[in-house]
C-alpha cells in the first residue's frame, strides 16, 4: 500500500508556480525524503500533503483519503511538524503535549503511557516543566516531533525538521527517526542536506517545483553517467578561474577546499599534465566516486 | 458536532496564555481602570464652586436672603469684593470670578430686580451657571412668596449629575473595547506565531477553536464589568437601583456580543497589530458617537439612526442605564437582550464561515 499518491500535482501562488505536475508514490513503512534546495517547493509539497494548501491541479491521496474532500480524516490520522517551530512557546513541554493529546482525543490513560514513551526517546522528561520557548533548538525539534506523535499516527510528515539544529542534535534526531521507522511508522521528511538524503530509503529530488529524480539514494547515485574528478591545489579561487577558461563552466563545482570536475569521458593523462604546466599550483586531479551532492548538482543542470 | 473536550483544551490553553502574558493581563485590568478614571474626570461636565462676587447695595434682609440662597448651594462660592466700583469685565479677565451679582439699593418688596453677569468665554459653563442661578432664584422667590417659579421636574437624576450618565456609558464602552480587543488578537497571534499551522493539522474544527477561545474571555469580561462597576460606584457615587443578577445576566450577553465582534475581526486580520487597530476602530468611535452615549439617538439623521441598530452598545446602554438608574427588571429589557443574542449568533456564524481551515 502507498501512504501517499500524488498525481500531476500543481500549485500556484499568483504568478509563481510552486509545484509543476509532481507525481509521487510513497510506499508505507519507509523513511521517504523530499530533497531540494531552498525555494524548490518542498514546503509547498509538504503542506499540500497535510491538506493545508488548496492545490490547483492534480490529485493527492493520503492514507487512501482524498486531500481536498476528506481532509478531516487525513488530519486526524497523520502527525505533522511544520518547518517553523509552531508549538506554544509560553506553554511548558508537558502542557504542549497534553494540549495536542486532547486535540486528537487521546484518552488520558493512553496519553500518560504514550508520554512516557515519548519522554524516553526524546529525553525531555527532566524538562517537562520548562517553557517550550526556553528549550534549545534540538530540544524544541524533539518536542515538536513528540507532539506530532502523541496520537500514535501511522504517518508523520516532517518539514525540514533539522533546520537550524546543531550537528550533534541532527544525528540524534535521525537516530530517533530510524527507531520510529523500525516500529512501523511511515515518515516523509524534507531536507536540503544531502547527508540526510542518503539516510532515506527513497527520495524525490525537487528543483524549481519539478521532480528531477526519484528512487533510492543508491539508485540515483548509480544512475550517474560520466566521470568525476577531484582537483586539489593552491589558491583555490585562482585555480577555479583558470579551469573555467579550459572547460565548460557548468562542469566545475567548488566543494569546500576542492574542486569537482565532471567529464563525459575519461580525461587523458596529457590533458592533466598540460594544466599542471600552465597552472603549477594544481597539485592533483584524481577520479572519484560521485556523492549525492554531485549527482544532485548535476541533475539540476 | 463540536467536541466538548477539545473546546475545553483550547480554553485551558488560552488561560495559560493569559496567565503568562502580563501584557494581556494589563489590557484586561489596568486599561479599564485608567480609562474609567481619565474619561470619568475629563467628561465630567458639571460645574461646582463657581466663584461669585456679590455687590450688594441694598444690604437688607431680602438681599441677604438672596445671597444666602446662592452660596448655600454647592454651585457657588462667595469671593469677597474688593474696594471700589464693581467691574465684572476686569474680574472675569483676571479669573477672580466667573459670575457677579449686583443688587441695587431699592431691592425690596416693591422691586426685586438684580443683575447677574456671567463670564461666557466658555459657553457651556456659562449655560450651566445660568441654569443653576435660575433654579436658585426660582426656589428663593417661591419661598419668599414672590412671583411664579417655574421649576422643571427632572426624574432619575434630579441633580443632573453627569456621572449618572457617563459611568454606565463607560461600562458599555470599556467592555466592548476590551473584549473585542482580546479576542481579535487571540487568533491573529496564532497566525503570526505559526502555531495555527500546527493545530490545523488535527481534527479540530473552526467552531471548536472559536468557542474555545471565547469561553475564558467571557469570564474575564464579566470580571472587568464588576471591576468598572465597583470603581465607578466608589469614585463617582453612582447608584445601583436594579437587581444584581439581572445586571450579571445582561452583561454576560453584552460581553458575548463584544467577544464575537472581536472574533469576527480576527478572522479578517493577518497580524495582531492589524487586528487591534480594526477592533479599536470598530468599537471606540461608533460606541462613543452612535450608541446614544454622547448624542441622543432620536436626534440623529435617519441614516445614522439606522446604523445604531448594529451597535451593540446601543442595546447595552439601554440595559445598564435601566438597571442602574431606574431599577428595571428583565421584562423591561428582554428586547434589548434578544438583540444582543441575535448579534452574537450572527457574528459567530460569519466568523466560523470566514475562518479558514487552510493556509492562504
Amino acid at each position: 500500500m502507498n501512504v501517499v499518491e500524488a498525481q500531476e500535482l500543481s500549485v500556484r501562488y499568483g504568478a509563481t508556480q510552486a509545484l509543476k505536475s509532481v507525481n509521487l508514490k510513497i510506499p508505507e513503512a519507509m523513511v521517504y525524503g523530499i530533497i531540494g534546495p531552498d525555494g524548490a517547493g518542498k514546503t509547498t509539497l509538504m503542506r499540500s500533503l497535510c491538506t493545508l494548501l488548496p492545490y490547483s491541479e492534480g490529485s493527492i491521496k493520503v492514507l487512501g483519503y482524498d486531500a481536498l474532500t476528506e481532509s478531516a480524516q487525513i488530519r486526524a490520522s497523520i502527525g505533522y511538524m511544520p518547518q517553523r517551530f509552531s508549538l506554544y512557546q509560553d506553554l511548558s513541554v508537558e502542557q504542549n503535549l497534553r494540549f495536542f493529546a486532547k486535540l486528537f482525543k487521546v484518552k488520558k490513560q493512553e496519553m500518560l503511557s504514550r508520554r512516557e514513551e515519548l519522554y524516553e526517546f526524546s529525553r525531555l522528561k527532566p524538562f517537562a516543566k520548562r517553557l517550550a520557548g526556553n528549550l534549545s533548538g534540538g530540544m524544541k525539534q524533539k518536542l515538536a516531533l513528540s507532539c506530532a506523535l502523541i496520537h500514535t499516527p501511522k504517518l508523520i510528515i516532517l518539514d525540514e525538521p533539522t533546520f537550524g539544529v546543531d550537528p550533534v542534535s541532527r544525528v540524534e534526531f535521525w537516530q530517533i527517526l530510524h527507531e520510529l521507522n523500525g516500529d512501523g511508522v511511515s515518515i516523509i521528511v524534507s531536507t536540503p542536506y544531502m547527508d540526510e538524503a542518503v539516510q532515506c530509503d527513497q527520495i524525490t529530488l525537487l528543483h524549481r517545483g519539478e521532480v528531477i529524480g526519484q528512487g533510492s539514494p543508491e539508485e540515483i547515485i548509480s544512475g550517474w553517467q560520466g566521470k568525476l574528478y577531484n582537483i586539489k591545489g593552491d589558491n583555490l579561487q585562482e585555480m577555479f578561474k583558470y579551469l573555467q577558461s579550459k572547460v565548460d563552466k557548468a562542469d566545475l563545482q567548488l566543494f569546500g577546499s576542492e574542486i569537482h570536475l565532471y567529464s563525459k569521458t575519461a580525461l587523458h593523462k596529457e590533458q592533466i599534465e598540460t594544466w599542471q604546466t600552465e597552472y603549477p599550483g594544481l597539485k592533483s586531479c584524481v577520479e572519484i566516486q560521485p556523492g549525492m551532492e554531485d549527482v544532485f548538482l548535476r541533475m539540476m543542470q | 458536532m463540536p467536541n466538548l473536550n477539545r473546546i475545553k483544551a483550547i480554553s485551558e490553553k488560552e488561560v495559560f496564555h493569559i496567565l503568562r502574558d502580563s501584557r494581556t493581563l494589563a489590557i484586561i485590568f489596568i486599561l479599564p481602570l485608567l480609562q474609567l478614571i481619565i474619561f470619568g474626570y475629563a467628561m465630567n461636565m458639571e460645574i461646582r464652586q463657581v466663584p461669585l462676587v456679590v455687590d450688594d447695595h441694598a444690604l437688607n434682609s431680602s438681599s441677604r436672603a438672596l445671597v444666602d440662597a446662592f452660596i448655600q448651594t454647592d454651585y457657588f462660592r462667595l469671593v469677597p469684593k474688593g474696594p471700589g466700583v464693581l467691574d465684572p469685565g476686569e474680574l472675569f479677565k483676571q479669573r477672580v470670578a466667573q459670575a457677579t451679582l449686583s443688587i441695587p439699593k431699592g431691592f425690596n418688596q416693591d422691586d426685586f430686580t438684580a443683575q447677574l453677569k456671567i463670564d461666557a468665554s466658555d459657553p457651556n459653563s456659562a449655560q450651566m451657571i445660568q441654569s443653576y442661578a435660575t433654579g436658585i432664584v426660582n426656589t428663593w422667590s417661591a419661598k419668599a412668596g414672590v412671583g411664579i417659579a417655574l421649576s422643571p421636574l427632572i426624574l432619575y437624576n434630579p441633580d443632573m449629575k453627569s456621572s449618572f450618565f457617563f459611568v454606565p456609558g463607560l461600562i458599555a464602552l470599556i467592555l466592548v473595547m476590551i473584549c473585542a480587543l482580546l479576542t481579535s488578537i487571540s487568533i491573529s497571534r496564532e497566525k503570526e506565531m505559526g502555531t495555527m499551522e500546527q493545530i490545523l493539522v488535527s481534527p479540530v474544527t473552526a467552531t471548536e477553536i472559536l468557542l474555545g477561545k471565547v469561553l475564558p474571555y467571557i469570564f474575564l469580561g464579566l470580571m472587568d464589568a464588576l471591576l468598572i462597576l465597583a470603581v465607578g460606584m466608589l469614585l463617582f457615587q453612582v447608584p445601583f437601583r436594579g437587581e444584581f443578577a439581572v445586571f450579571l445576566g445582561f452583561t454576560f450577553l453584552y460581553v458575548l456580543t463584544s467577544l464575537c465582534l472581536g472574533l469576527l475581526v480576527s478572522t479578517m486580520a493577518k497580524t495582531q497589530q492589524g487586528a487591534m487597530m480594526t477592533a479599536l476602530g470598530m468599537t471606540l468611535l461608533p460606541t462613543l458617537l452612535l450608541s446614544g452615549y454622547m448624542f441622543p439617538i432620536p436626534s440623529m439623521p435617519p441614516i445614522l439612526r439606522r446604523i445604531t441598530y448594529i451597535i451593540p452598545a446601543r442595546y447595552y446602554l439601554q440595559i445598564i442605564r435601566g438597571i442602574m438608574l431606574k431599577g428595571n427588571s428583565v421584562q423591561h429589557l428582554y428586547q434589548a437582550g434578544l438583540s444582543l443574542v441575535t448579534m452574537s449568533v450572527v457574528m459567530l456564524v460569519i466568523a466560523a464561515r470566514r475562518f479558514k481551515l487552510r493556509l492562504s
